[in-house]
């Protein structure tokens, strides 16, 4: 099992040929309080970089993009019904939902936890 | 993700250090470098104003004293008369009364709150429009009055049930002021201007104090354990849970009085048949309006599932009808209603409460009721 990220802070962990994904405890930090998330359909085919899931805080709406492509086999139900488990678990029990990963070379250009870190480092002095 | 380039040099208020060691995310607001919220989140800042008290920096707004060169508080009151359809002539001394500076079509230049003080007037005004509010008042009536921007004073808000025992301590008159009553008091030993009012829907005051004692008083006031100081995320969803409007937003340069649901703040004197009916800008549309109605109208909105319909928020008649019927031009998330809320314009005949329209957010069509507003009930000491 492979845990890895992306630069627009989402998390995905490999399992074979299925990937559970969510967003990274920095990325939840920095929305503050989650009110409301949408997931996508069960079935979908997603393609990398579409919007697959909506955030969204008291104050905005993010987009979540799909990292990779592949068909939507499975969505977290519990953080439709407690997006605040978001802020509490993001990395854990916040999954948002798997697919079946129909091209494993695009998992080439994500980072590692390292990496990962590295990044958001970056993003927080910039943001400061 | 919520990264800004600072292309202008941003101004600071003056408790612009507290905030930073009280670990407020600083953001870029009408000019100014502004709290957006502080550690705790929005959330829970939203629900400490309505259960205890709240503290807000509103030092970026414009603070303007009107006087009358003749020096007869008579004569600032009706001057002020030429540029918005209040009654400012009835305004009792000591006392405050929400008003719009409107153009030649009827629409709103900003919205402000006027305030008597005797031998002169005190506007408040919003930040993004106080250089244009400044610029008016001095196209306009420099022939019979002083206009003078008071850029040395901060601004803060207490708001919320606590509010009261809290400026008790430092200001013994606070519990004999009753809701919108306005004048000068001594806060803590400080020269300040205290109103009873807000833009939250609950009990409070705004003190003008000036820059320098700015952050002592916001520390005093923040020293009872009731108090957390708050930002300007939770003061957009407090507002928006009291339905009132935010400049730029639900109302602006193209939207009337009367569409805007504003007519409460027309007074009798000022309307057809008044003693001084008409006689600011765009008089006949907005009068005529009075009369005949206008032809879209500001609503509360209620959506009926959890997601957020947010401003700019396309509104439908149904969920098939490919026409736009209006648009939501303040929505989110209510934390005290633990659902989302919304207002927006919809052409008069849907503005009924329990009549539904329809969002497109995200390529779907979400139902809303048209609601009534408050969302929240005030709860104003009147």
């Amino acid at each position: 099992m492979t845990t890895l990220f992306t630069s627009d802070h989402e998390w995905l962990r490999i399992e074979g040929d299925v990937a559970t994904i969510g967003i990274t405890d920095y990325a939840q930090s920095q929305l503050g309080d989650i009110v409301f998330v949408e997931l996508p359909k069960v079935g979908r085919a997603l393609k990398k970089a579409e919007a697959a899931a909506v955030v969204e805080s008291v104050k905005a709406a993010s987009d979540v993009y799909a990292p990779i492509s592949g068909e939507v086999l499975e969505v977290n139900e519990a953080v439709t019904a407690e997006p605040a488990l978001v802020n509490s678990d993001a990395g854990g029990k916040a999954w948002f939902f798997k697919i079946r990963i129909s091209d494993k070379s695009e998992l080439t250009g994500l980072m590692d936890e390292a990496a990962y870190k590295a990044h958001t480092a970056c993003e927080t002095r910039k943001n400061k | 993700m919520l990264l800004r380039d600072h292309q202008t040099p941003l101004k600071r208020t003056p408790l612009h250090a507290l905030h930073v060691s009280l670990g407020a995310k600083m953001v870029p607001f009408a000019g100014y470098e502004m709290p957006v919220q502080y550690a705790t989140g929005i959330l829970k800042e939203h629900l400490h104003t309505r259960r205890a008290a709240g503290l807000f920096d509103v030092s970026h707004m414009g603070q303007i004293a009107l006087r009358a060169k003749s020096a007869a508080p008579e004569d600032v009151a009706l001057a002020l008369e030429r540029l918005v359809p209040q009654d400012i002539l009835g305004l009792a001394k000591g006392r405050q009364r929400y008003a719009l500076f409107t153009n030649e079509i009827g629409g709103i230049l900003d919205d402000l709150m006027v305030a008597n003080f005797g031998d002169h007037l005190l506007l408040v005004v919003n930040a993004a429009c106080k250089d244009a509010d400044e610029a008016h008042l001095r196209a306009k009536l420099s022939d019979v009055c002083v206009i003078e921007p008071l850029a040395n004073r901060a601004l803060l808000a207490l708001q919320g049930p606590k509010a009261e025992s809290v400026l008790a301590k430092y200001c013994v008159d606070a519990p004999k002021m009753r809701f919108m009553d306005s004048g000068r008091r001594t806060v803590a030993g400080f020269d300040c201007f205290v109103s009873r009012s807000g833009y939250t829907g609950e009990d409070g005051y705004e003190i003008s104090v000036p820059a320098e004692q700015a952050e002592e008083l916001a520390r005093l006031l923040l020293e009872s354990g009731e108090t957390q100081p708050i930002g300007l995320g939770a003061r957009n969803s407090l507002r928006l849970e009291a339905g009132l409007c935010l400049y730029g937003h639900d109302i602006d340069a193209t939207t009337t009085p009367v569409e805007a649901a504003l007519e409460w703040s027309v007074q009798k004197s000022r309307r057809a048949g008044g003693t001084r009916a008409g006689g600011f800008p765009g008089a006949e549309t907005i009068l005529a309006q009075f009369g005949n109605g206008a032809p879209r109208r500001r609503v509360g909105l209620k959506p009926e599932g959890p997601a957020p319909v947010r401003e700019g928020a396309a509104l439908f008649v149904d969920s098939i009808s490919s026409e736009q019927i209006g648009a939501v031009t303040s929505g989110g998330f209510g934390p005290t209603l633990n659902a989302p809320v919304a207002m927006g314009y919809v052409p008069t005949p849907f503005a009924n409460v329990g009549m539904k329209v329809f969002a497109e957010v995200r390529g779907r069509c979400l139902p809303l009721n048209i609601a009534p507003t408050p969302f929240v009930v005030n709860a104003y000491k009147r």
